[in-house]
């Protein structure tokens, strides 16, 4: 054996002896990435919230202050935008859920197999689809001279007139989020075994007493991580409300991006993003309790 | 569960209602990406690929597209390093604080994006970093890595520790037994994770509008054009080539990996 060969060896026999040691090299690249970039970006942001800026100079001001949450607080353009955008994720999060959960159902337990392939391999055009090219496309069916009134017009019906309205973005956010929910329930689904769904009507329940007492407490986590992504996507998004929405359709991503991007008070839309941090971990933290990271 | 004949004809009607809902909106683009005219109109009366032509040699797009492969391939490289170590890092090892770990990769998931970016933007204007390729590739690498993460710790839990153990016990080094062993297990999944990453990333808007400052990857461009409402049938053309470079990466993907790890953590 050569000299190296016989290095390597030892070397790879002292790395096996010491798990520490090879769990250390292997986890310290990711673990420095996330610490050094994206923890620490959190923490300059969180600090961030506490400065103004000059309205002058536009620079920030690095001296600790409360105004940012103080704004937030008492203005009431604020808490209405806030609640806005809490009624949306919420009214979203219910609608997908309401279709997701039998399509993932008879996804996963009910259409046979080929018919099942053919559906799910049908469902990664739409889940994978540009954002903003879905986006796109409900401008050009929902504006005045779009597919819908069009269609509308032909077949007779009174026109609806939803474009730029709530009720376009309640439409748009639960079409552009339904895959997200669908992914984890049906996940879910398919973690049910078949036994006991036997089992339960050979025990005499029958269909809807087996979805209410088996079926749904074992889905249970996979609708609430599927939620997780409807309201974390709600929460964040600022384009949808841009290009769908009307006057009326300031939700807390537009205000970040305004006071961010057009704005140039960085402090401000840290102060706005805090809040929305503040949602999600209570949120997330009930989502702990249901027991849904493992679905995630 | 036996179903009754008329419960299982309502749940296909809503399964195939819900698929053609999802569909028909990508369908409207598709058609409207083909007409001639300026302004969208229904139906199309002249179909042509007029529009993709002009969008080709676009200057503006080109560059964009340009910088958004960019972005793409080295987001995806470090996502595909750092995923796949920590993969086995919690896999292989047992040890204080893996929980925090697991949660720590799907944050820049389950919180909003528009804070991953703000986040960003704040770091780098207390470090004066000033916006560049750099920093677009560090905030899609942030969140792709969850991505690569998935699809290998999926492949890790399904593969059987004894493998190794025998390639070890018949003399092989770490190295060897990483090389013919271990790879060619988990090859697939990390080549399909990979794909998705690329894919997500390309697609990407709202981190990205916070850490590209001037520039314009393709999204951002589409973004521009269509709050401008100018070059509308252009952004036809270029949404529906963006959905179709999205798809390769995409079909590729599932084919290879059969399917798993394509729905969890998805962004976004």
């Amino acid at each position: 054996m050569s000299v190296r060969a016989g290095f390597r060896q030892k070397a790879g026999a002292a790395l096996w002896r010491r798990p520490w040691l090879r769990g250390a090299l292997t986890l310290s690249p990711p673990l420095l990435w996330f610490l050094v970039i994206y923890l620490t970006s959190l923490v300059v942001m969180l600090i961030t919230a506490f400065f103004s800026v000059n309205s002058l100079t536009g620079n920030v001001v690095y001296q600790w202050t409360w105004s940012n949450f103080s704004q937030i607080f008492t203005q009431s353009v604020y808490g209405s935008i806030i609640l806005r955008t809490l009624l949306m994720a919420i009214l979203v999060t219910i609608t997908d859920a309401l279709f997701a959960l039998p399509f993932a159902f008879y996804l996963a337990k009910v259409a046979g197999r080929r018919w099942r392939q053919l559906l799910l391999s049908l469902l990664l055009m739409p889940l994978w689809a540009s954002y903003l090219a879905k986006v796109y496309a409900w401008i050009n069916i929902l504006s005045n001279k779009g597919v819908l009134p069009d269609l509308e017009s032909h077949l007779g019906l009174p026109l609806t007139h939803i474009a730029y309205t709530n009720t376009a973005m309640w439409i748009v956010f639960s079409y552009l989020w339904l895959p997200f929910m669908i992914v984890p329930i049906y996940g879910a689904f398919e973690r049910v075994p078949n036994s006991l769904l036997e089992a339960s009507s050979d025990l005499g329940a029958g269909s809807w007493q087996t979805f209410r007492w088996v079926i749904l407490p074992m889905v249970l986590p996979g609708i609430v991580a599927g939620s997780i992504f409807t309201f974390s996507l709600t929460l964040g998004d600022f384009i949808t409300p841009l290009l769908i929405g009307g006057s009326s359709s300031n939700f807390i991503g537009n205000a970040i991006y305004d006071s961010a991007i057009n704005g140039g008070n960085l402090p401000f839309a840290a102060a706005l993003a805090f809040v929305s941090i503040a949602i999600m971990a209570v949120y997330l933290l009930l989502a702990k309790f249901a027991g849904a990271f493992e679905a995630l | 569960m036996k179903l009754s004949f008329p419960t299982r004809m309502a749940l296909a009607v809503l399964a195939v209602a819900v698929v053609l809902f999802l569909f028909a909106p990508l369908l409207v683009i598709i058609y409207f990406a083909f007409g001639k005219s300026n302004v969208q109109t229904f139906p199309i009366h002249h179909f042509t690929t007029y529009w993709f032509g002009v969008a080709w040699n676009d200057p503006a797009v080109r560059g964009a597209l340009w910088l958004s492969l960019k972005a793409g391939f080295f987001a995806t490289a470090i996502a595909l390093i750092l995923g796949t170590l920590v993969a086995f890092g919690i896999h292989r090892f047992k040890f204080f604080g893996r929980d925090t770990i697991s949660l720590l990769l799907v944050l820049p998931i389950a919180l909003p994006g528009i804070v991953t970016g703000l986040a960003l933007q704040s770091a780098f204007n207390l470090a004066g970093i000033p916006f560049s390729l750099y920093t677009i590739i560090i905030g899609h690498a942030t969140f792709c890595i969850v991505v690569v993460f998935n699809n290998v710790i999926a492949r890790l839990r399904r593969t059987s520790m004894t493998l190794i153990e025998a390639s070890a016990d018949l003399g092989a080094t770490p190295l060897q037994t990483f090389r013919l062993v271990t790879m060619p297990t988990l090859s697939t999944a990390i080549v399909a994770g990979a794909l998705l990453a690329f894919a997500l990333s390309f697609d990407e808007v709202i981190v990205t509008t916070f850490t590209a400052g001037a520039q314009n990857t393709l999204p951002l461009w589409i973004f521009g054009a269509i709050r401008l409402g100018q070059q509308l049938p252009e952004v036809n053309a270029v949404v529906v080539g963006v959905i179709a470079l999205t798809m390769v990466p995409i079909v590729i993907a599932a084919r290879i990996s059969g399917g798993e790890g394509l729905g969890g953590s998805t962004r976004l």
